[in-house]
């Protein structure tokens, strides 16, 4: 018993424990450097992580703004809905997970069980429509048209429907203020796509899409989107690993969108619908001597612009539609129904997405061209009934002719041999076949000018240029076609066309003397909108400048504050200016006391001595097709323009539709006498509406119009006849071949 | 077993009063290591606070009653620290008398576990369950009852004066005395507890001085045998998967990959002075599963963040420092045994507990020592507590 150690250990056990404790020490060394690493250097990631965890967002759609007529009248709105929703997180609280309170909720609303209980289950791969696509947080809306005592069996039974709400929420309305429906100009909206969600995902605040917005994508609706949408709410909710909400980690109310004042008036709008229409069916029972049936009408469009700005105080496409088809989610039926050949695809804005060519109504442009070029103002220029030009024989309209005449009289009169002899002579001066390398083209140049074949910029989307067929256009136009030209050409056949693709195979980029005389008529290969033809008339009842067409007047708070002016904006000046201006003021003035549309305004009443009027009539020769009426007119104040696709003459078709809407806007009735308490809108309406506090306009008590006024036909709706709606003429390029023929 | 004339005796006075008694410089009160017994008070009551915010809104657990888990965790404290009291009076003398009788009873329950009386709970067949909701596991007593085993066999011939070292027949006893409850409990199957009763074989037969070929074989061997169970196809992918998982979650995104991602989130997100006590948005939220027990580091990291944390880790790094001073100054190689076994087990636990809560280390079904939720655990860890206050006084005290 004497070797015991004194304490129980020896070297080795020493050293060992000392080793023992040693790696002790770096066990927990080696933890509080994870910790470090974890908490302190990758901290932010951490936080972030378990931010994602336990907060789910649950979004509170902001009322979109409304789009008000220059007065303030509603024309999209919101309507107040009870929209029953059901909250799936207060469902699976439930013991069996909701179904006794879904059933009971059938039963109040009165549709069958099953139609509920599918309408809140989520969506997934294997799950058929109907299903919940939004987030499981989201209240889902079971039906937004609840009546109000379904809304309070429901309210005032708290207990039997746990989770289930009935509010009244806005929906978007398309209230047809005075009768007007605007449909094409305040386009649509529709929820966002799952795609718009995910690009806007990693965004926030008012670029971010939610699943439940809405977003406009036609007219107005889309244009000034970012104005009227407003900040979605959004109420972040604490929630636990089994998504229980256990509290709230702050909310963000939402934010009503602004309102957008337009310089459309209702109540014009409506008579320029009304007339639209009317003339389309007056077309209708016209009987067109060259295809040996009456006129199909079917399709046309018109505009009312402020002269002095280039608002569009109304504007009207025909065929139309329902725009509160698109409320709440369009049904695919509907959808069809409205892209359909049938129904002659109603959303397309015609005012600004329709083209053709004009017709008679672009000698204006001609006239100046003339002028420009260096032809006299006050000269006299020969109008026989036709020209040969190229070895093809150019004729007037029923074979007219008036001698040697002034511009002006060939204005008023239409004669196309005028302009088709200033613009052969021109032609002829730029090198004919062999153009010389710095031709001046007068007669494109100021096509150019005046605006054409460019968009005007019209705060609408989906503007169509249009296109004036210089040189340039052609040879890209030859470049393109060449093939097929040449294809029909080998063939050999002896049709009128197979002699035109014989002719432009060989040598279609040419710009030929009959390609030339054509445009100088407004015929052939132009296009133009009608919105380009009001400009046009705008800038000639103003003074020579052309603004940039606008819808949008400004941006109100909700309200009534102003937050932005939508000035009007000068593009640019056209060539016709001082002399010739006022000469071309006094030619279409002419048009309309003693020239092709004397009998639908002198003719029929109209007190051109009290309110004058100017007008220029066109009618364009389609290939395959009836001629498209052009009416181009304008007071001191307005430019009105009408047309008509496959609707006649322009005087014919449109004149008493135009004159009506004159009338309507000065008050004047069928004998001539005007009525200023009467008119709609005497002058443009400058400023903006006046707002009450709570941000509603106060809507003058002016005098409306009613349908049933002396000098108006009742306007019946119109009713397309399936069987006569053809194929979209207004959009299709024409071509008119080379028998060019102006008539008006 | 004659000889242990090596401590030191102290007669008491029957003349001084009961409190300066207490209080005088040869009392026994002041051999006990005072800064390890606050040590682990404190981390114990740091314990019944992240226990009581992991608890209070699981309300399938708590049958509504919030603090249900802290006053739980309190008694367990108060009866930990009793059996530690006991342990204490009871001597290290005494105690090596009573150990074949400890080491039967543990091995006793542990065969209860696996007759009918026990019951499963997380796919562990490790516990029994008495009426009340108590309930035992009685691999935590079999951690105890290794060290307590292997320190008498390992220490007898050298305590005896008979050898300088333990004989090869008293580490093979003693090894044999090891193997057999972490047979019986790699049986239920608790692989955790096995791994922690391992290491603690490990440590113990290294501190007992033994030739250095047990030490590098029992190694060499746990290595070779690991190597085996995973080459040859023992373990089902899923069950690699698993383990592999506290380094790439992914592994197992729905079990315990899920389980180590969010604690990591509650952790990493604590920062450095964490979210407060009951305001972390991952305890609250109750994403980490078995936050009150395996997890129970995550509550800490995340409401008390990393000063928090480092606190728990330094007051264990205290136990641990000061049990090393224990083992390093007992009177006898029973007590330098029974010290550093308690060590080996205790830092091995915590580090494999706060390990696979930041995701260095494997998921186990272990607690961490004094903090996580659970009797047996608390009962086992503070009668350690007790062994090494006895180990430091090396007397019984007067009672």
């Amino acid at each position: 018993m004497t070797n015991i150690p004194e304490t129980g250990r020896t070297r080795r056990v020493t050293i060992r424990l000392v080793v023992l404790q040693i790696l002790v020490l770096s066990l927990l060394a080696t933890l509080g450097g994870r910790l470090w690493y974890l908490q302190i250097r990758n901290g932010k990631e951490f936080t972030a992580k378990a931010q994602g965890n336990h907060i789910r967002e649950v979004v509170e759609p902001a009322v979109r703004g409304e789009i008000l007529d220059a007065s303030g009248r509603i024309l999209a709105g919101n309507e107040t809905k009870l929209v029953v929703s059901v909250s799936r997180t207060a469902l699976m609280q439930q013991k069996d997970h909701g179904k006794a309170v879904l059933t009971r909720l059938a039963d109040v609303l009165g549709v069958p069980a099953d139609e509920v209980k599918n309408k809140v289950r989520l969506c997934d791969a294997k799950t058929p429509q109907p299903c919940w696509n939004g987030s499981p947080y989201q209240p889902i809306p079971v039906t937004q048209q609840a009546t109000t005592q379904q809304a309070m069996q429901i309210m005032e039974r708290r207990e039997d429907f746990p989770g289930v709400t009935a509010q009244p929420t806005a929906l978007r309305r398309y209230t047809g203020a005075e009768g007007a429906s605007a449909a094409q100009i305040l386009g649509y909206l529709s929820p966002v796509t799952d795609e718009e969600v995910t690009k806007t995902a990693d965004k926030s605040g008012r670029e971010r899409r939610l699943p439940s917005d809405q977003i406009g994508r036609a007219g107005l609706e889309s244009v000034y989107d970012d104005d009227l949408r407003g900040t979605t709410g959004v109420d972040r909710l604490e929630v636990d690993n089994l998504g229980r909400v256990i509290g709230s980690a702050g909310t963000t109310p939402a934010q009503s969108g602004n309102n957008l004042v337009t310089s459309i008036d209702a109540r014009v709008q409506k008579v320029v619908e009304d007339q639209l229409n009317q003339a389309m069916v007056e077309a209708r029972k016209v009987y067109d001597k060259e295809t040996s049936k009456n006129y199909v009408a079917d399709s046309g469009a018109a505009v009312v612009m402020d002269v002095h700005t280039g608002r569009i105080v109304a504007m009207a496409s025909a065929p139309t539609y329902d725009p509160n088809l698109w409320v709440g989610g369009i049904t695919a039926k509907d959808y069809e129904a409205l892209n359909s050949k049938d129904s002659n695809y109603p959303l397309i804005n015609r005012a600004i997405q329709g083209q053709s060519a004009p017709g008679s109504t672009f000698k204006v442009i001609s006239t100046t061209a003339a002028v420009q070029a260096g032809y006299d103002l006050n000269g006299h220029y020969p109008c026989p009934k036709s020209l040969t030009i190229g070895g093809r024989e150019f004729k007037n309209f029923e074979s007219e002719q008036f001698g040697d005449i002034s511009l002006e009289k060939a204005l008023e009169v239409s004669c196309d041999t005028v302009f088709y002899g200033l613009a052969y002579d021109q032609w002829m001066k730029d090198g004919g076949l062999k153009p010389k390398k710095d031709a001046p083209d007068w007669f494109f140049k100021t096509a150019h000018e005046f605006g054409l074949g460019a968009k005007t910029g019209v705060d609408l989307p989906g503007e169509v240029a249009g296109r004036v067929p210089d040189r340039q256009w052609k040879q890209s136009y030859y470049d393109a076609m060449k093939q097929s030209w040449c294809d029909q050409a080998a063939k050999g056949g002896h049709e009128y066309t197979d002699e035109i693709a014989r002719e432009n195979c060989a040598d279609g980029n040419q710009m030929r003397a009959g390609d030339m005389v054509n445009f100088a008529i407004g015929q052939g290969d132009t296009l133009v909108t009608p919105l380009q033809m009001a400009r046009i008339y705008s800038a000639l009842a103003n003074g020579g400048t052309l603004y940039r067409p606008t819808v949008g007047k400004a941006i109100v708070s909700p309200d009534g504050t102003l937050v932005r002016d939508i000035a009007p904006h000068e593009d640019g000046k056209i060539p016709a200016q001082g002399q010739l201006l006022e000469y071309i003021d006094q030619a279409t003035a002419g048009v309309v006391t003693a020239g092709t549309a004397a009998w639908k305004f002198t003719g029929a009443g109209w007190p051109q001595g009290k309110i004058e009027l100017h007008a220029k009539t066109g009618t364009a020769e389609v290939v395959g097709k009836q001629t498209t009426s052009w009416l181009t007119t304008y007071s001191k104040d307005y430019a009105v323009v009408m047309t008509i696709s496959q609707g006649g003459t322009g005087s014919g078709g449109s004149g008493d539709s135009v004159r009506r809407i004159y009338q309507a806007l000065y008050g004047v009735d069928d004998k001539g006498n005007i009525d200023n308490a009467k008119a709609l809108l005497p002058r443009p309406q400058a400023e903006l509406p006046k707002f009450n506090p709570d941000g509603t306009a106060i809507v003058p008590t002016a005098y409306t119009y009613e349908g049933d006024r002396t000098f108006l036909d009742p306007a019946r709706p119109a009713q397309a006849d399936p069987a006569t709606a053809v194929a979209l003429a207004a959009l299709e390029p024409t071509r008119a071949g080379s028998n060019g023929r102006g008539r008006s | 077993m004659t000889s242990y004339g090596s401590y030191r005796t102290v007669r008491l006075s029957p003349r001084r009063s009961s409190l300066s008694r207490a209080l005088a410089k040869d009392s026994p009160l002041r051999r006990l290591d005072w800064i390890m017994i606050l040590a682990a008070l404190a981390l114990s009551l740091m314990g019944s606070l992240l226990v009581w915010s992991a608890t209070r809104g699981r309300d399938s657990l708590t049958h509504g009653d919030p603090q249900y888990f802290l006053y739980r965790h309190l008694t367990n404290l108060v009866i930990g620290v009793g059996l530690c009291v006991a342990v204490i009076a009871l001597g290290t003398r005494r105690l090596r008398t009573a150990v074949p009788f400890v080491y039967l009873a543990v091995v006793l329950m542990l065969f209860a576990v696996l007759s009918p009386l026990g019951s499963t709970i997380n796919g562990a067949h490790s516990w029994i369950q008495f009426g009340g909701g108590f309930s035992i596991q009685p691999a935590e007593f079999a951690k105890l009852a290794i060290v307590l085993g292997m320190a008498v066999l390992l220490s007898a011939r050298v305590d005896a004066g008979e050898r300088e070292y333990p004989p090869t027949r008293s580490v093979l006893q003693a090894l044999a005395v090891a193997a057999f409850p972490m047979g019986v409990v790699m049986l239920m199957p608790d692989l955790g507890s096995v791994m922690v009763m391992a290491v603690t074989t490990l440590g113990v037969l290294t501190a007992s001085g033994a030739a250095n070929r047990w030490t590098f074989g029992l190694l060499a061997g746990g290595v070779a045998g690991a190597l085996a169970v995973w080459k040859l196809g023992v373990l089902d992918q899923y069950q690699i998967d698993r383990f592999a998982a506290f380094a790439n979650p992914a592994l197992d995104p729905s079990g315990v990959g899920y389980n180590t991602a969010q604690a990591r989130i509650a952790i990493g997100s604590g920062g450095l002075t964490g979210m407060g006590l009951f305001h972390g948005t991952q305890t609250t939220g109750q994403f980490v599963p078995e936050q009150q027990t395996d997890f129970v580091f995550s509550v800490a990291g995340e409401e008390l963040g990393f000063i928090g944390a480092l606190v728990m880790i330094g007051l264990l790094g205290v136990i641990l420092w000061r049990a090393c001073r224990i083992a390093r100054q007992a009177t006898d190689l029973f007590g330098t045994i029974l010290a550093a076994g308690a060590v080996t087990w205790f830092a091995f636990q915590a580090f494999e507990n706060i390990g696979m809560n930041l995701g260095i280390m494997p998921v186990a079904g272990i607690p961490l020592p004094f903090v996580s939720y659970g009797g047996s655990s608390m009962f086992a860890v503070w009668i350690a507590i007790g062994l090494l206050q006895s180990v430091r006084s090396q007397r019984p005290i007067a009672i």
